[in-house]
């Protein structure tokens, strides 16, 4: 029944050094749909791919407001995922609350990190089966901050976690100085919503309602663009898209290869991805 | 009715019969001794015990000056001359305290944990804890005291720079009342010192004209004034000045200068009567 | 067992019993609130005082709290403060646990009393105002009492110098004592809204008038005006003697 001896529970190390329920928790995380975090030198967005567990079920959140000045989307299992951005939104409050300033991004994360860090070492606990990401703008500027089960906590200008995010992150690598110096929140959106397009399965396309989109920044809010409010940004990037597939075509020399890229640049770098695409449906309880 | 200092009111034993200190809801039968002292219903401050004296500070130009004596009294005792009521939070915020020295050495203590706490999660910098946060920690800690009816015995003033780096100038007391000001001074000051520096600052927005020199005269004048008229007060203080984007200055054992005690042989009786 | 101690040995018997620490304080200052047809106003004076002394010449009372609603806790600052901030961050968990839902007046009165009542027995000594817009649009002021019984109103002066604003407010505002000329005090004065421009000329009267007379009032008068596309400030200066 056990995989071997040493998965029991978390305060257990294997002969090799490692704590197996930890790394089970980390696998938890790519059961659960992309979500890509991107920053420029003023804003930080967030991107996700929200799931249904059927056809007439509402679409699990994926975004998660947690202040004015900061929010997280998650990977993973979506209990585990609001309770810890409940636990934040305390934080924040507490910090407006005791000290009048809005709660740095470092200190949250790391408040997080720290409570999730005793559950891998204490008895009778089990890690958060969940990752974040926590984008958020402070007086120090935008930050985005991935955090892990295992109480890691890394800063990134961009990254992705979930299924599938492998292809996302090699877009952000690619194409990291245009996002970083992105001078609208419409160009880093768009480089957000390109980067999770790149983490899709061939026969599912990005739709109002399955993504999600939140933006925070220099005088900009927390804001979070579901649903009808999508639809604005998914139309900017067929429009970009489309626009490029045109002048493409108009340049007959590389019409043929212009034309893939253009339109499925998610079939070429999904394959690259981190081959659990067969996953993606196998399990309802992560998102 | 019993006499004696310690029992002073008290039903006299020897008239009514032994007193009961189930009364006063002490867990006792007869009479208690020192070891039952815990018995006895805790006991929150009532008064303030060893005193300090005026914090004053005004704001000016580009930055924030605050004064404070060293002067510890036990009542009208001068308990101690050597007492530091001016602490420094961070290197750009000030905190002056007036009222019980032991609560002011609590909330000396309060406000080294923050510092720490700070130094622990701010890693990377450039998160710095500013007067206006400082200030807001304070009032809750006041406010929070105040509610479970054991308050700080404090009058507490937060001087520093505010998140657009602009001077910042506010107070706080035992009640948890909170105010900012261009000027403000805390206990016989704001009697004595407050309307001097108001002349100075007549709109508290029109602290940008008033520049340090005048601001530093004003406050080491008020000082003066103070040692005059204040009993508890001595002539030897602590002057802080605080300026935008410099190191702030700190300086000790600072004399009132210049004193005139002329005016004192005419003082007689109870202040209006002349000789 | 035979040791004999000194009577004033024993300090235990000094223990204090009472409590002689008086948690509360006036700090003066006075607000006012009026309903129009299509807003709302909320005003007060910025002075804080504590006996005869100015603390602050600028201090504010009245604060937006979010949702389109005016809120004031006049009476004891420190209460004041902490049931505001008590307040407002109960509306930004309604946000989060309703999906950003607008807090409607009605609900924040309610609420308010709650917060208020729960301190039924150490009460927050203030006099609470909120104002706003109701479901149909139409202006509302909320008046509490300390220990939160409430109701909705057309107009409420609160704090120092209510007493003083209250019933010049009956006569200007709800009509009180005036009659149609030439009636012989037969048929009163129809009731009507007043437009903003008369309520604000109102408030500036009202507060003008009652700084004159009341030294816990002055220095600086703030209105805020709160209608369909949001909330205005405005500030007048006061006397400041």
């Amino acid at each position: 029944m056990f995989r071997n001896n040493y998965d029991n529970d978390s305060v257990t190390y294997s002969p090799t050094g490692r704590i197996f329920q930890v790394e089970y928790a980390l696998e938890a995380i790519k059961q659960g749909s992309a979500a890509v975090g991107l920053t420029s030198k003023t804003h930080a967005v967030l991107v996700g791919l929200k799931r249904n567990t059927e056809e007439l079920g509402s679409y699990q959140k994926k975004i998660i407001k947690v202040d004015d000045h900061m929010g997280v989307a998650l990977a993973g299992l979506a209990p585990d995922g609001r309770v810890l951005s409940n636990f934040l939104r305390k934080q924040a409050m507490s910090s407006k609350m005791m000290f009048n300033r809005p709660l740095p991004v470092s200190k949250a994360v790391y408040s997080i990190a720290d409570k999730a860090q005793e559950n891998t070492q204490s008895y009778g606990s089990r890690p958060y089966g969940v990752g974040l990401l926590v984008a958020g703008y402070d007086e120090t500027g935008p930050h985005l901050y991935e955090f892990q089960p295992s109480g890691s906590v890394l800063e990134y200008y961009g990254t992705a976690i979930g299924a599938r995010s492998q292809a996302a992150r090699t877009y952000l690598e690619r194409s990291l100085e245009s996002v970083r110096d992105s001078e609208t929140v419409e160009q880093l959106i768009l480089h957000g919503l390109n980067a999770l397009r790149d983490t899709l399965a061939q026969d599912v396309e990005l739709t109002f309602k399955n993504t999600s989109v939140s933006v925070v920044g220099k005088d900009t809010s927390f804001t979070i663009y579901e649903d009808e409010n999508m639809q604005q940004w998914l139309d900017k990037l067929d429009s970009v898209s489309n626009s490029r597939n045109r002048d493409d075509q108009d340049d007959d020399q590389d019409a043929t290869e212009g034309n893939a890229e253009g339109t499925h640049p998610a079939s070429q770098d999904a394959n690259q991805g981190e081959g659990n695409g067969q996953n993606d449906e196998g399990r309802m309880d992560t998102d | 009715m019993e006499h004696d200092p310690f029992k002073w009111g008290k039903p006299r034993n020897d008239v009514y019969g032994p007193y009961s200190y189930e009364i006063a809801g002490a867990k006792v039968k007869g009479e208690p001794s020192a070891s039952d002292i815990e018995k006895f219903p805790s006991m929150h401050t009532q008064q303030p015990i060893i005193t300090g004296t005026s914090v004053l500070a005004v704001k000016f130009k580009d930055g924030v000056i605050m004064a404070a004596d060293n002067v510890g009294a036990y009542g009208s005792l001068l308990r101690f001359s050597n007492i530091e009521r001016i602490i420094q939070v961070g290197d750009q915020t000030v905190v002056g305290i007036s009222g019980d020295i032991s609560d002011m050495q609590y909330i000396e203590r309060l406000l080294e944990e923050l510092e720490t706490e700070e130094d622990v999660y701010d890693s990377d910098g450039g998160h710095k804890l500013r007067a206006p946060h400082v200030h807001e920690y304070l009032s809750q800690v006041m406010y929070n005291r105040r509610s479970k009816m054991n308050p700080l015995w404090n009058a507490i003033v937060v001087a520093g720079f505010d998140d657009t780096n602009e001077p910042f100038l506010r107070y706080v007391d035992l009640f948890g009342v909170a105010y900012g000001s261009s000027a403000i001074a805390t206990g016989f000051g704001s009697y004595l010192a407050v309307p001097l520096l108001r002349n100075l600052v007549p709109y508290d927005a029109d602290y940008p004209k008033v520049s340090e020199e005048d601001a530093r005269e004003a406050i080491v004048n008020c000082m003066k004034v103070l040692y005059y008229r204040d009993a508890r007060s001595s002539d030897k203080f602590s002057l802080v000045t605080l300026k935008k984007d410099q190191p702030l200055v700190f300086e000790k054992n600072v004399k009132c200068e210049g004193q005139s005690w002329q005016f004192a042989k005419n003082i007689c009786g109870y202040g209006s009567k002349q000789l | 067992m035979n040791t004999i101690s000194s009577d004033y040995a024993a300090d235990v018997h000094s223990v204090p019993i009472e409590h002689s620490f008086n948690p509360y304080q006036d700090n003066g200052g006075t607000v006012l609130g009026i309903a129009g047809e299509d807003f709302a106003v909320l005003a007060g004076d910025t002075r804080q005082v504590v006996g005869y002394s100015i603390n602050s010449r600028y201090e504010p009372r009245v604060f937006d709290v979010g949702d389109n609603i005016l809120m004031t806790a006049n009476g004891f600052s420190a209460d004041g403060n902490a049931l505001i901030n008590k307040f407002k961050n109960s509306l930004k968990w309604y946000k989060f646990d309703h999906g950003g839902k607008k807090l409607s007046i009605k609900s924040a009165a309610r609420y308010i009393q709650h917060l208020l009542y729960g301190k039924r027995f150490f009460p927050f000594y203030v006099s609470t105002l909120i104002a706003g817009l109701n479901d149909e649009g139409k202006g509302v002021v909320y008046s509490y009492d300390p220990v939160g019984s409430y109701e909705v109103e057309q107009c409420r002066a609160g704090g120092a110098a209510a007493s003083l604003i209250m019933p010049f407010l009956d006569n200007q505002v709800n009509f009180k004592n005036q009659y149609e000329p030439g009636t012989n005090g037969e048929k009163k004065k129809e009731l009507r809204y007043l437009s903003l421009d008369e309520v604000v000329q109102l408030v500036r009267d009202a507060f003008t008038s009652v700084t004159e007379r009341h030294i816990y009032v002055g220095d600086g008068l703030e209105i805020y005006i709160v209608n369909k596309d949001g909330v205005k400030v405005e500030y007048y200066p006061l006397k400041r003697d």
